[in-house]
């Protein structure tokens, strides 16, 4: 990979943690409002594996998802105004934290019920087969998804009808706050593909590089038209579930032990260490990236709230039928009966 | 020109234009393939469009469902046949937490037009397998709900659901399906709204859907014979619900009886009998009466069976019932 490159994968990691740490300081102050789900810790993921990504291939992921977002290049500050629940936001304060999306970048959202998007994914896959469109499409989903309904039906639909998907699935080893090991009957999410006779492996997701390489893999296999493909990051993540997680769940000891794979301080040290990067490189970066973020919470800031008068838009994709209900209440004598 | 149809063909010449139309459409279900179907609507299909385009599928109906929402997203026109609508109860959340929400919650960047074909009904199937659940789907913004009664609606609903851009459930009635009809020649699209008056009357509304319908015909040529002119509307669609014919029609009966084969409770006909009260309250001159399924888990025994499930007799007595109220103040 080219330097330019490799330094972008680093910003792009830098953005996602200085923007979610700057989501969670504007949450803190009640600017942001409901569920806000961080991503911090598990960069490498998205970022290796959406880099592997050609443009046409179709994104679709579970609601902890400003981390694809900003990875995928989606503007910051609509980002941060969707947070912010403004009319300027990425669905114009629709959808929020958990549903951010840009369709026009075949990033087809954040979805919030745990598993709920995986059968979307195979149907996307299933389109994309169907109409031979050659893109494949990344489904990224949690450890404690693997254990739905949804997720075994669409891994077997999937495998039957050989669809381009990939099937990622990221372990950070809780699901909101139970341990992975009291909840599942394998602790390696990727045997559950051996039911489905799918091809699997397990990467380490706080490695940018070994995920984007693995992924890049994945890709291919799953667009040589050999079927799906089942990837497994193992990663971990430094905050809570959400902002209102007391984290009591899981020891301080342990955190700070995981803290030592951050995929941001990896990353940076091995470019330094093999003399590919300078410090004032990265310095510059971060700084770029500091008043990006800044720039993002402003514009949020000062964006208009949705329009009150188009709250009932795009209930339909087509014009409201009329019929729905009558206007006025209607008395027999305005009638003359 | 117009033939006399089933109910069954109307749905498989709907089906088979639209697929001769536009090769976007698919069909996936269980055992709609080498089976045919289990009301044999897709009989000879598989045969005809091969393996890509009918799909037989596992017995998972949340993930065929949930396939079906994303290639609809993805570009496709799937029409997805859940074999009784007990089964849509496995797929409910991809139908309400998905399929009725990508449009709104994306900012209406995207659609998902899929078309999710059921069948309501009933006959000795047991409590899992006799029930009606067009209620709980009506109740969701985001859907649009169908319930075809005769072949006509059965025919241009379907075709207008696939073509349409928003997520379709057409709720058929496994004891319609052998029922005949005059369905017109050539293309046929109804829009997916607005109730129809099937038959005028005086003295009584009676509105109702799908089976309901037909007992209610069924009842009005009865009562005619005792001199009782009821006009029967046909519901058609419950997703948007059309309140304003009941209520016009309501202005010029002053009653009205509201058929369904659904428990009571919370079903489309407390929404019809709550709007038309709201609407129409001073037009009333009498209690709207409501014929509906005893509130009691479908038993398989016939003699029981018989005894949930209206007929004829109790649309009947329902409209007599309102009419008997108005005279009690009247005289």
């Amino acid at each position: 990979m080219e330097k330019l490159e490799l330094l972008d994968l680093y910003r792009q990691m830098v953005l996602i943690r200085r923007f979610e740490e700057r989501a969670a300081e504007q949450y803190a102050h009640g600017k942001i409002g409901g569920f806000l789900h961080l991503y911090i810790g598990e960069e490498a993921v998205g970022v290796g594996a959406i880099h592997a990504m050609e443009s046409r291939d179709h994104l679709i992921t579970h609601y902890r998802d400003h981390g694809y977002a900003l990875a995928l290049g989606l503007d910051p500050g609509a980002v941060m105004a969707e947070l912010f629940g403004k009319a300027t936001g990425t669905t114009q304060g629709r959808g929020g934290s958990m549903h951010i999306s840009d369709v026009s970048r075949n990033f087809w959202g954040g979805y919030a019920i745990v598993g709920g998007h995986i059968p979307l994914a195979t149907g996307l896959g299933l389109a994309s087969q169907y109409l031979n469109e050659g893109r494949v499409v990344v489904c990224i989903f949690g450890d404690g998804a693997t254990n739905t309904g949804a997720f075994h039906e669409s891994m077997n639909l999937a495998a039957i009808w050989k669809l381009p998907v990939l099937f990622l699935c990221e372990n950070n080893l809780y699901g909101m706050g139970t341990a992975v090991e009291h909840v599942s009957a394998v602790r390696d999410m990727a045997k559950k593909a051996l039911a489905y006779d799918m091809p699997s492996a397990q990467v380490d997701g706080q490695d940018v590089l070994a995920m984007h390489e693995a992924a890049k893999q994945a890709l291919d296999h799953c667009r040589s038209g050999k079927g799906p493909f089942f990837l497994e990051a193992m990663t971990y993540r430094f905050r809570g579930h959400s902002m209102a997680d007391p984290e009591v769940y899981r020891t301080k000891d342990e955190v700070k032990q995981y803290l030592s794979t951050d995929p941001i301080s990896l990353f940076r040290t091995k470019l330094l260490d093999e003399g590919i990067a300078t410090t004032a490189e990265f310095d510059e970066i971060d700084a770029a990236v500091e008043e990006e973020t800044e720039r993002a919470v402003q514009f949020a800031e000062e964006s208009p709230v949705p329009d009150p008068s188009t709250i009932a838009d795009h209930i339909y994709a087509e014009p409201a039928p009329t019929g729905q209900a009558v206007g006025t209440s209607r008395r027999r004598e305005d009638h003359g009966a | 020109m117009a033939r006399n149809i089933t109910y069954r063909e109307a749905l498989r010449e709907a089906l088979r234009e639209e697929m001769d139309r536009d090769k976007r459409v698919i069909l996936l279900g269980e055992d709609i393939g080498a089976y045919g179907g289990s009301y044999v609507v897709t009989r000879g299909f598989l045969e005809e469009y091969g393996r890509e385009r009918v799909r037989d599928t596992p017995i998972a109906e949340l993930g065929i469902v949930g396939a079906a929402v994303g290639a609809a997203m993805g570009g496709m026109r799937p029409i997805v046949e859940l074999m009784t609508i007990n089964f849509s109860l496995l797929a409910i959340d991809q139908i309400v937490n998905h399929a009725a929400k990508v449009h709104y919650m994306f900012g209406g960047r995207f659609n998902a037009p899929v078309v999710i074909r059921t069948a309501s009904g009933w006959g000795q199937l047991g409590p899992t397998h006799s029930q009606t659940f067009e209620a709980w789907f009506a109740h969701v913004p985001g859907l649009r709900v169908v319930m075809p009664a005769v072949p006509k609606d059965a025919k241009g609903f379907l075709k207008t659901a696939v073509r349409g851009q928003d997520p379709v459930m057409f709720i058929e009635h496994s004891l319609l399906y052998r029922n005949r009809g005059e369905v017109p020649d050539g293309e046929l699209l109804l829009p997916l709204e607005g109730a129809e008056v099937r038959r005028e009357g005086r003295d009584v509304t009676i509105a109702s859907w799908s089976r309901g319908y037909w007992l209610a015909m069924g009842a009005a040529e009865e009562l005619a014979k005792e001199g009782i002119e009821c006009e029967v509307i046909d519901m058609r669609v419950l997703r948007p619900l059309d309140i304003d014919t009941v209520v016009r029609s309501v202005e010029k009966t002053n009653r009205l009886v509201i058929v369904e084969e659904s428990w009571r409770t919370l079903g489309l006909g407390s929404e019809i009998a709550a709007a038309v009260q709201e609407h129409a309250f001073d037009y009333l001159d009498a209690p709207i009466g409501r014929v509906g399924s005893a509130e009691i888990p479908m038993p398989y025994a016939k003699n029981l069976e018989r005894l949930i499930v209206p007929g004829k007799d109790e649309v009947v007595t329902a409209v007599k019932d309102v009419l008997r109220r108005e005279y009690a103040t009247a005289h």
